[in-house]
C-alpha cells in the first residue's frame, strides 16, 4: 500500500494532474441537476468508449478488403471464440449509441440547455450527432454483405442527384466508377480513423465546455435567461444550492452507464450479431436490401414521397434541418428554459418522435413494395372459385398467372401496394375495371399490352364476382337504361359479364 | 506589427520559418490532392467505359428477357465478387436488343423481371417498369438505364464500367422515356 502511494506521489510530482482532476471532480453543481434526466450525456460517452474497445477487437480479425471482408465476418461469427459476441456488442452498441444521443439531444432541447451561454456546446453536439450518424452508415458498409452493397448504391444514387458535382461526389465516395475494393477501403478508413478521431476531439471539447460553463441548471418555470445576468445568477446558484459533482451527482451517471452496458451485452447475447446477410455479389439480385433501424424512417420516406418532390426534399431538406439546428441557440438564446412554458418546443419534439416512429414502423412491413413471391405462393382461395362460370374461372387463372397478387391482396394474402380486391366489384363498374386493367393509373401499371382481349374479358369477369355476399356489385345505371329500356334503372340484378 | 520600427532578428527568422513551412505545405498539397482526386481521375484514365461481352446472340431467345452477367472492365485487385455485374437483356428480334441495368432508376436497388406480368419490379421502394424499360409506376422518375450495345461476330457486347445512377454521365447517353400516358 505504501509502495503504491509512493509511486502515485512520484508520478504526480511529474504529471501534476492530481490537483486539477480533484478540482474538476469536486466542482459544485446545482443540487437538482443530480437527476436521472442528466445521465444520457455520460451514457453516450460510455457507449462510445465501448464502441472503441469492441471496434479495436473486431479489427484484430476483420479484413477490410471487398474480396475478404464477408468471409472474415463469417470467420468472426463462427471461427473465433466469442467473435459473434464482440460483433453483436459492437452492432448493438451502435444502435444504443444513436438512440442515447437522440434522447440526450431531446432532453437538452426540452431543458433549454442550448441557451446562453451554452450555444457552442449545442453546436458541437449537433456536429457530434452528424458524426454518430456517419459512424452508423459507414459501419453498415463495413458489414460488407448484400445490404451494404445495395445500401452504397442507394447512397450513390442520392449523392448523384446533387446538381453539377453529383457524379464527382459519387466517384469520390465510391473511390472509382463502381462499388468495389476501393469503396470498402475508404469506408474502413473513414469509420476507423477519420470519424473516431474527430469524435474524440469534439467530445473532449463538448466535455470541456460543460466543465467551463457548468451543467445546465434544472429549469424553473419563470426563471428567464438574460445574457446580462445569467452567469452571475448561475454562480450564485452553485454557491448557495450547490454540491460537489463527485460524489453528489456522479453515482447516478455511473449506475446508468453500467445499466446501459449490461443492456447492450444482454441484447448482444440474446439477439446475436447483425448479419452478415448474403455475399456482396451484385449478380445475386434475389435480395431485398434494407437499411439498419436508424435509417428505416428515411427508407419509408423515400418510398412515400411523390417522385417530383423527392430530389428537392433529399437535397434541400437536410440543409434546412441543419440550419434550424444550428440557428436555434441564436434565435432563441434567451428567455424561458422550462418545457412547462414552451408548448411549441414540446409539440415539436412529439411531432418529430411520432413522425420518425411511424415511418420506422411502416418500413417494418413495407406496404409500398410488391410481394415478389405472392403469385407462386397461395393459389386463389377456394371460396372465390365456387359456383363460377367457366369464363370467370378462366379469369381467376389469368389473375393468378399475371401475378396480380404481387400488389393486390385477396383473402388477406398478397401485396399491399394496391388496394385489396376482395370487394373491388363494389367499387368499380365493369367499364371502370376494364379501363383500370388496360390503362392502369393511380400508381398501377397498364396491362393493355400484356393481356389479350380474351384474357382481359375473363379477368374482368372474375373481378366482377369479388363482392361481399350481401352487397351488389357496382353498375352503370345509365348503361343499364340504354341497353334495357324496359327495366327500371334501380334494378337489383347485376349486369352479367359480356364475354 | 508593421508599424513597429524595430525588427528583431528572431522575429524575421520566425516569419521566414512560417514562409518556409507554407512553401513545404503547398508542395506537399500537390501530391495529396492528386492522390485523393485519383478516385475521379484513375477510372477515366483507364477508359472505364469499355465494350464487354455478354455472350452469343443465341443465348438470348427472341421475345424474351434474360439476366446476363459480366465482369467490370475496370477492376482493382481487391474487388472480389463486386467486380461482377448483372444486367437484363431483352432480345426483340434478330439483332435488335435492349440491355437494361439491374439498378433501379430510383435509388439503385436490383430490379427483377417478372415474365408473367411483363414487368420489372424493384424490391426496395416499389418502382415498376414495362418490358421496354419505360416507367410503369412508383417512385422512379424515369425508365430503366440502358447500356449501349452492339452485335459483334455473333456476340452481344455492351458499353459498361460505371455504376448507373440518376446523375451519372452514362445515364444521359440513353433516351429518357416519358412515363406512360
Amino acid at each position: 500500500m505504501r509502495l503504491i502511494k509512493q509511486i502515485g506521489e512520484w508520478l504526480d510530482a511529474r504529471l501534476q494532474l492530481a490537483a486539477p482532476v480533484r478540482e474538476m471532480s469536486e466542482h459544485p453543481v446545482p443540487r437538482n441537476t443530480a437527476s436521472w434526466w442528466y445521465v444520457f450525456g455520460s451514457a453516450a460517452f460510455v457507449v462510445f468508449i465501448l464502441q472503441i474497445v469492441t471496434g479495436i477487437m473486431l479489427a484484430l480479425v476483420y479484413v477490410p478488403s471487398a474480396s475478404e471482408a464477408w468471409s472474415s465476418l463469417q470467420y468472426l461469427n463462427h471461427g473465433v471464440a466469442l467473435g459473434w459476441f464482440i460483433r453483436a456488442m459492437h452492432g448493438w452498441g451502435s444502435n444504443f449509441m444513436v438512440a442515447i444521443v437522440l434522447i440526450h439531444m431531446m432532453q437538452v432541447f426540452l431543458f433549454g440547455a442550448y441557451k446562453f451561454p451554452r450555444e457552442l456546446t449545442w453546436l458541437i453536439g449537433v456536429f457530434l450527432l452528424l458524426m454518430t450518424l456517419g459512424m452508423a452508415f459507414s459501419g453498415q458498409v463495413l458489414r460488407f454483405d448484400q445490404d451494404a452493397y445495395w445500401g452504397l448504391g442507394i447512397g450513390a444514387s442520392i449523392a448523384s442527384r446533387v446538381p453539377i458535382v453529383g457524379p464527382l461526389i459519387v466517384q469520390l465516395m465510391l473511390g472509382g466508377p463502381i462499388i468495389g475494393g476501393a469503396t470498402l477501403s475508404r469506408f474502413f478508413a473513414i469509420h476507423v480513423f477519420v470519424i473516431p478521431a474527430i469524435l474524440l476531439a469534439f467530445v473532449s471539447l463538448h466535455l470541456l465546455l460543460v466543465l467551463k460553463l457548468g451543467i445546465n441548471e434544472w429549469p424553473m418555470p419563470g426563471r428567464l435567461v438574460r445574457k446580462a445576468t445569467y452567469e452571475h445568477e448561475y454562480h450564485e446558484l452553485t454557491q448557495m444550492d450547490g454540491a460537489p459533482f463527485v460524489p453528489y451527482a456522479v453515482w447516478k451517471d455511473m449506475f446508468f452507464a453500467a445499466f446501459i452496458i449490461i443492456a447492450v451485452a444482454g441484447c448482444a447475447a440474446y439477439f446475436g450479431p447483425f448479419g452478415p446477410t448474403g455475399r456482396p455479389d451484385p449478380t445475386i439480385i434475389q435480395t431485398v436490401p434494407r437499411p439498419d433501424y436508424f435509417f428505416l424512417w428515411l427508407y419509408a420516406l423515400l418510398s412515400l414521397l411523390p417522385p417530383s418532390m423527392e430530389t428537392p426534399v433529399l437535397l434541400i431538406g437536410p440543409v434546412i434541418a441543419l440550419a434550424v439546428l444550428l440557428l436555434l441557440p441564436f434565435v432563441s438564446g434567451e428567455g424561458e428554459k422550462s418545457w412547462r412554458r414552451r408548448p411549441i418546443a414540446v409539440m415539436t419534439v412529439l411531432l418529430i418522435a411520432v413522425t420518425l416512429s411511424t415511418f420506422t414502423h411502416l418500413a417494418g412491413y413495407t406496404p409500398w413494395s410488391p410481394h415478389m413471391n405472392a403469385w407462386s405462393g397461395q393459389p386463389v382461395p377456394r371460396e372465390y372459385l365456387d359456383h363460377r362460370t367457366p369464363l370467370e374461372l378462366q379469369g381467376a387463372a389469368v389473375f393468378q398467372l399475371k401475378q396480380c397478387r404481387n400488389c393486390h391482396a385477396l383473402d388477406g394474402e398478397g401485396g399491399q401496394r394496391g388496394p385489396a380486391l376482395d370487394s373491388v366489384a363494389v367499387r368499380l363498374t365493369q367499364d371502370q375495371l376494364i379501363r383500370q386493367v388496360i390503362q392502369g393509373g393511380g400508381n398501377m401499371p397498364a396491362y393493355g399490352k400484356n393481356l389479350s382481349p380474351a384474357e382481359t374479358t375473363a379477368l374482368v369477369a372474375f373481378l366482377e364476382t369479388l363482392h361481399p355476399a350481401g352487397q351488389q356489385p357496382a353498375r352503370d345505371a345509365a348503361r343499364a337504361v340504354a341497353l334495357n329500356p324496359d327495366e327500371p334503372a334501380s334494378g337489383h340484378e347485376p349486369q352479367p359479364a359480356k364475354p | 506589427m508593421s508599424t513597429d520600427p524595430t525588427i528583431s532578428r528572431r522575429g524575421v527568422l520566425v516569419k521566414l520559418a512560417i514562409l518556409f513551412n507554407a512553401a513545404v505545405g503547398i508542395a506537399l498539397a500537390v501530391p495529396i490532392v492528386r492522390f485523393l482526386a485519383s478516385a475521379i481521375t484513375r477510372g477515366r484514365s483507364r477508359g472505364y467505359l469499355s465494350w464487354v461481352q455478354l455472350g452469343p446472340v443465341s443465348d438470348f431467345p427472341e421475345g424474351q428477357t434474360r439476366l446476363a452477367t459480366f465482369r467490370n472492365p475496370y477492376v482493382t485487385p481487391t474487388d472480389g465478387d463486386t467486380a461482377e455485374t448483372a444486367c437484363w437483356v431483352r432480345r426483340l428480334e434478330g439483332d435488335s436488343f435492349q440491355v437494361f441495368a439491374v439498378n433501379c432508376a430510383h435509388l439503385g436497388c436490383p430490379v427483377r423481371w417478372f415474365p408473367q406480368s411483363s414487368l420489372f419490379l424493384c424490391p426496395c421502394h416499389g418502382g415498376a417498369y414495362y418490358q421496354d424499360g419505360s416507367r410503369a409506376s412508383g417512385p422512379p422518375e424515369r425508365g430503366l438505364f440502358e447500356y449501349e450495345y452492339k452485335v459483334q461476330n455473333g456476340f452481344v457486347v455492351i458499353q459498361a464500367g460505371e455504376l448507373p445512377t440518376p446523375g451519372s454521365p452514362t445515364a444521359s447517353l440513353v433516351n429518357i422515356k416519358p412515363p406512360c400516358a
